[in-house]
């Protein structure tokens, strides 16, 4: 039980993590002042939240790890984040869409948590969700703009969104550890937001002007910690201080 | 949810008033409400504190000052962050509003009028420069996560508003 709680936990962490980490790569390279603010903003919303889930972790190992070695000391395979996240930033209209994939999903899953039995994973949902509507309401109207923008701002958000679609799906898995939790009533049944995740995407897209994807190709495998060849990348810049000078701090 | 109730030792709030907001430095941690419990026990005063937003970088700080201020005058303090329930920005008092609009950061409106404000469908955000409501939204984060960015359609100063949180 303990473990897969633990489990769990880091699963949801992990997507706040990564996303967080990409974010925090834009520091001083956003198309403007106020956007490149907005996403470091999102991101340090991100980490927040990442702290606290692994501070609640910590504890379910006591004396074993810190939210330290949580977060930077672990290898590429114990990450169980959603391919998703881990996508490289390419342009803005790609971040954005990235961002957007992300915050709809987010947002319906916070709402869910809310419910959960586990009262520290409620705590940290109750303060979440107020920043994640912000996040979604965000990122939703960049996609409008962009996507019913000029002829090139709907051509790059189009080919973002055809470059994404694939790893929407994963968002819906269920683990083995996810699975226990929901039996106990502490997880989020996330096979069940289905539906609303792709009539809310859909909605949003339609009034971007933009096309959405019938692909039924999805790749999965982040949640079993199987990543795409961009995560080594983002882990080897993540956890440079932290292997390099041990012990510290964030 | 108007009304969390905190449990503060009022012969601490000397000490408390003089540790500010880092980020607004004419608010003290009582005017934000970021307090929620404070009391001496056993020769130390426990205090908790309640973040604003997850990753607000001013809550370390605030911890630190909190113990510093503290020592100095030959108390230990121990500050524990909590974070339920969730902070609101009705729990910025009266005061603490004032202060805010005098140093030029717009006050947080009701839920719903911020809504509008946000999404840009009522023209409420009033500037803190000349006191017009005719301002637009600029950016919804501004130099924090906590706060917007608006500018004056009058006068043409651009500002800052600490967004409802509810
Ligand atoms: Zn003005």
């Amino acid at each position: 039980m303990k473990n897969d709680l633990y489990n769990y936990i880091l699963g949801i962490a992990d997507n706040s993590l990564i996303l967080g980490q990409r974010l925090g790569e834009l520091c001083g390279h956003g198309p403007n002042l106020e956007t490149d603010i907005a996403l470091t903003n999102i991101s340090l919303d991100l980490l927040g939240q990442t702290r606290s889930y692994f501070q609640y972790a910590a504890t379910l190992v006591e004396g074993e790890k810190t939210e330290d070695d949580i977060a930077f000391m672990r290898t590429e395979r114990d990450y169980k984040n959603v391919l998703l996240v881990e996508q490289p930033n390419t342009h803005f209209g790609f971040v954005i869409m990235r961002q957007f994939l992300f915050d709809v999903y987010h947002l319906q899953f916070m709402k869910k948590l809310q419910q959960s039995k586990d009262e520290t994973l409620v705590a940290i949902a109750n303060k979440g969700i107020k920043e994640v509507s912000y996040h979604e309401r965000f990122s939703s109207d960049w996609v409008i703009r962009l996507g019913d923008g000029t002829d090139e701002s709907r051509e790059k958000m189009q080919e973002a969104v055809n470059g994404l679609w694939r790893y929407t799906n994963e968002l819906f898995q269920l683990t083995e550890a996810d699975k226990a939790m929901v039996s106990e009533g502490i997880a989020v049944d996330v096979s069940t937001l289905k539906d609303e995740y792709y009539a809310k995407v859909s909605e949003v897209l339609k009034e971007a002007t933009l096309t959405i994807p019938d692909d039924n190709y999805f790749q999965k495998g982040g949640k079993e910690g199987i990543h795409t060849e961009h995560m080594g990348y983002l882990l080897a810049d993540m956890q440079y201080m932290q292997r390099s000078y041990p012990n510290m701090k964030w | 949810m108007h009304l969390e109730t905190t449990h503060i030792d009022p012969s601490l709030l000397p000490i408390l008033e003089t540790v500010s907001d880092p980020e607004i430095p004419v608010l003290s941690v009582l005017d934000l409400g970021v307090i929620r419990e404070a009391f001496e026990e056993d020769g130390v005063v426990k205090i908790k504190l309640t973040p604003t937003y997850s990753g607000c970088p001013a809550m370390d700080v605030i911890g630190d000052d909190l113990r510093t201020a503290f020592a100095a005058i030959g108390k230990k303090a121990v500050v524990q962050l909590v974070l339920a329930p969730a902070w609101t920005t009705d729990w910025i008092s009266e005061a603490g509003k004032q202060k805010m609009e005098e140093y030029g950061i717009a006050a947080p409106l009701s839920e719903t009028a911020d809504k509008d404000a946000l999404l840009g469908n009522a023209k409420v955000v009033r500037c803190t420069n000349c006191g017009s409501q005719n301002t637009h939204l600029v950016s919804q984060f501004g130099s924090t996560a906590c706060k917007a960015l608006f500018k004056c359609d009058d006068c043409q100063e651009p500002f800052d508003y600490f967004k409802c949180l509810k």
